[in-house]
């Protein structure tokens, strides 16, 4: 068991609790710098993969993990910020520029179109947010002279200070540059947690009207929120179509959206840890279906069989185990597992268990 | 000088007039009481002053400006801090995080600088930290400092709430039924905190009560409610003594011609 003394306000304001928290961190960056030289060419564009989905799954956990707002909607913004950013390739727009620019237009057009379903709760707003989505793919078949209709758009190669990044050609540099941009992300959340700002987003989660009695600003609140985490689910979206190469209104369908909401629930909603843990569930479970496929066949002798819809079939069977037996995620059962030894032999069943031992009142809402 | 003036306010729910025509004002240093049996009408007075709800006529001065146009998110930084009945706080969060949202009408750091943690930043968080460690000196929490609420008791969830409310360096602070599920030992503990709020740190206090050891104890002044309407307003001892508060809390045999407000009963 270990004992954290605090010597000073700044330890609980820093980003590690304790030196032992700082090196397994940095060992653990330090593995992620490593990998293009432990792995090949295919599995680091599967943890290329992998860090997208986890880009993505940040932007939707500070909406619904820590602002506690349901978004079905997010695939739209991810659709935003993929077209932008390869429109303003096209049309010429340095990639150093676009690219942040793509996340700041999926941003401030989140903004904008959530505004209006801002006052929704619950399952409401994942419906009207879900609405947002199907649209969207509507209007990307509409727009064709921007976004190429059905047809879609191919991504062109992109150059950073002369460099060339290409997601075939260097999959290597294309993978540092989703690492990179996953730690400024990943910095930026982390940072926001321990200010003013992350803190009003989690009052708002927990209790709306406290919130409001402390000067938390509700609605301005939410959408400062939606804001940040549609501008990184653009982001993710920039680098998703640069990664496909060449996508359509199809990539960023309704699928897209439910599987981003799967994967922060199964990762473990209310923690950054969350987003990596269901992006390593998202990311590598099409290999994992794929290659048990073939095990069985070649165990049984079937030859090779295909069942349709079997993706989504583990997924949604996956998501009813977790929210059955393990609500608070892999991270919470990560939490339990690391308390049991921490506290052997005093860990108790109960521990983690919410409770209310009161009645929330309703009277005013 | 009159720190919180109600004028004539008047409140309906559909046909149920939950506050009727009540006008008091607040001293500033004074620790003044809403008494009064369940669904008269003291918690709404709490919402209304807090913003929560709207009232149909009269006027709610603070400092003698009206807050009639503001938000309830605006209340706070006048300088008014509330508690609430139902404890409201942040259940997922520790301690110290509630009380840093207390922080929070003190805030006035960009977002941008908060993502990139700027020195500012820092500087704003440990300014707030030394509040807070004030708040948690003054009410003795430090062994839950780090606590999550949804783990504490409800005695120490009570003072959580106060102390959050503390946080926000109020100048006028209502506290929504301080004593209801204490112990006595708890009890007796918020006598002296309260008196220690008013003393000390200068706060006026408006507290919903029922505890009257409470209300005798610690206030200047008290107001009794029924039905909504003002019965008396007096010292605590004037009050208790009143004939129209005994009448509305141990009832007459005769029946006043009141039954219209029978149904105000059951609203707290």
């Amino acid at each position: 068991m270990r004992f954290v003394f605090k010597r000073s306000y700044d330890d609980d304001i820093r980003l590690f609790r304790h030196r032992a928290q700082m090196f397994w961190y940095l060992a653990l960056l330090v593995f992620v710098l490593a990998l293009p030289w432990l792995i090949d060419d295919f599995l680091i564009g599967e943890a290329t993969n992998v860090l997208i989905w986890a880009i993505a799954g940040m932007g939707l956990m500070i909406l619904t993990g820590h602002t506690g707002q349901v978004s079905l909607g997010h695939a739209a913004f991810m659709a935003i910020g993929g077209y932008s950013n390869v429109i303003m390739l096209q049309s010429g727009v340095p990639f150093v520029l676009a690219f942040p620019l793509s996340g700041i237009i999926a941003g401030i057009l989140g903004m904008i179109i959530v505004l209006p379903v801002l006052r929704l709760h619950g399952i409401y707003l994942a419906i009207a947010t879900l609405a947002i989505s199907v649209l969207t793919e509507d209007f990307i078949i509409i727009a064709e002279p921007w976004t190429g209709g059905i047809s879609g758009l191919v991504a062109p190669p992109i150059d950073i200070f002369g460099i060339d990044i290409n997601r075939y050609g260097t999959p290597v540099l294309f993978y540092f540059l989703t690492l990179s941009v996953t730690l400024v992300v990943l910095g930026a959340y982390r940072n926001i947690l321990r200010s003013p700002l992350g803190r009003s987003f989690i009052a708002v989660r927990d209790s709306e009207i406290s919130a409001q009695a402390m000067g938390v600003n509700i609605a301005r609140t939410k959408a400062v929120s939606f804001a940040i985490s549609c501008a990184i689910v653009g982001l993710a979206g920039a680098l998703l179509g640069l990664f496909a190469g060449a996508f359509n209104h199809e990539t960023f369908n309704i699928v897209l959206s439910i599987q981003l909401l799967l994967m922060i629930v199964i990762g473990g909603l209310g923690s950054i840890h969350g987003a990596f843990f269901g992006a390593l569930v998202i990311g590598f479970l099409p290999q994992a279906i794929a290659i048990s496929r073939d095990g069985i066949s070649s165990l049984f002798g079937l030859g090779s069989w295909t069942v349709p819809g079997i993706e989504s079939g583990v997924f949604a069977l996956i998501l009813v185990v977790f929210i059955l037996f393990e609500p608070l995620g892999i991270y919470g059962r990560w939490i339990k597992i690391r308390t049991y030894f921490e506290l052997f032999p005093f860990y108790r069943k109960g521990m983690f268990k919410r409770q209310k031992s009161y009645l929330k009142t309703e009277r005013m809402k | 000088m009159s720190l919180l003036t109600l004028e004539n306010v008047t409140i309906k729910f559909g046909g149920l007039v939950a506050v009727d025509n009540v006008s008091f004002h607040v001293g500033k240093g004074e620790v003044f009481a809403l008494v009064g049996p369940n669904g008269a009408g003291k918690s709404t007075l709490f919402n209304l002053v807090s913003r929560f709800y709207d009232p149909v006529s009269g006027d709610i001065r603070f400092k003698d400006s009206s807050i009639l146009r503001m938000r309830p998110d605006q209340v706070p930084s006048l300088g008014i801090a509330r508690t609430f009945q139902n404890i409201e706080l942040f259940e997922q969060s520790t301690v110290l995080q509630n009380l840093l949202v207390g922080r929070h009408r003190h805030a006035g750091v960009g977002g941008f600088a908060q993502a990139f943690f700027t020195p500012s930043v820092r500087r704003a968080e440990r300014a707030h930290r030394r509040v807070v460690e004030e708040v948690i000196d003054f009410l003795d929490l430090q062994p839950y400092r780090d606590k999550y609420i949804a783990g504490l008791p409800y005695g120490i969830r009570k003072v959580v709430e106060l102390a959050r409310a503390l946080a926000t360096e109020p100048e006028l602070l209502l506290l929504d039924e301080p004593a209801s599920g204490l112990s006595l030992e708890e009890t007796q503990e918020m006598i002296f905190w309260i008196e220690d709020i008013k003393k000390h740190m200068g706060i006026t206090v408006i507290m919903v009560e029922h505890d009257m050891k409470l209300v005798s104890a610690v206030s200047d002044r008290v107001l009794a409610l029924a039905d909504g309407r003002e019965l008396a307003i007096g010292t605590p001892s004037q009050v208790q003594s009143h004939p129209d508060v005994i009448r509305a809390y141990l009832g007459t045999s005769g029946i006043d011609g009141d039954a219209g407000d029978a149904g105000a009963a059951g609203r707290g």
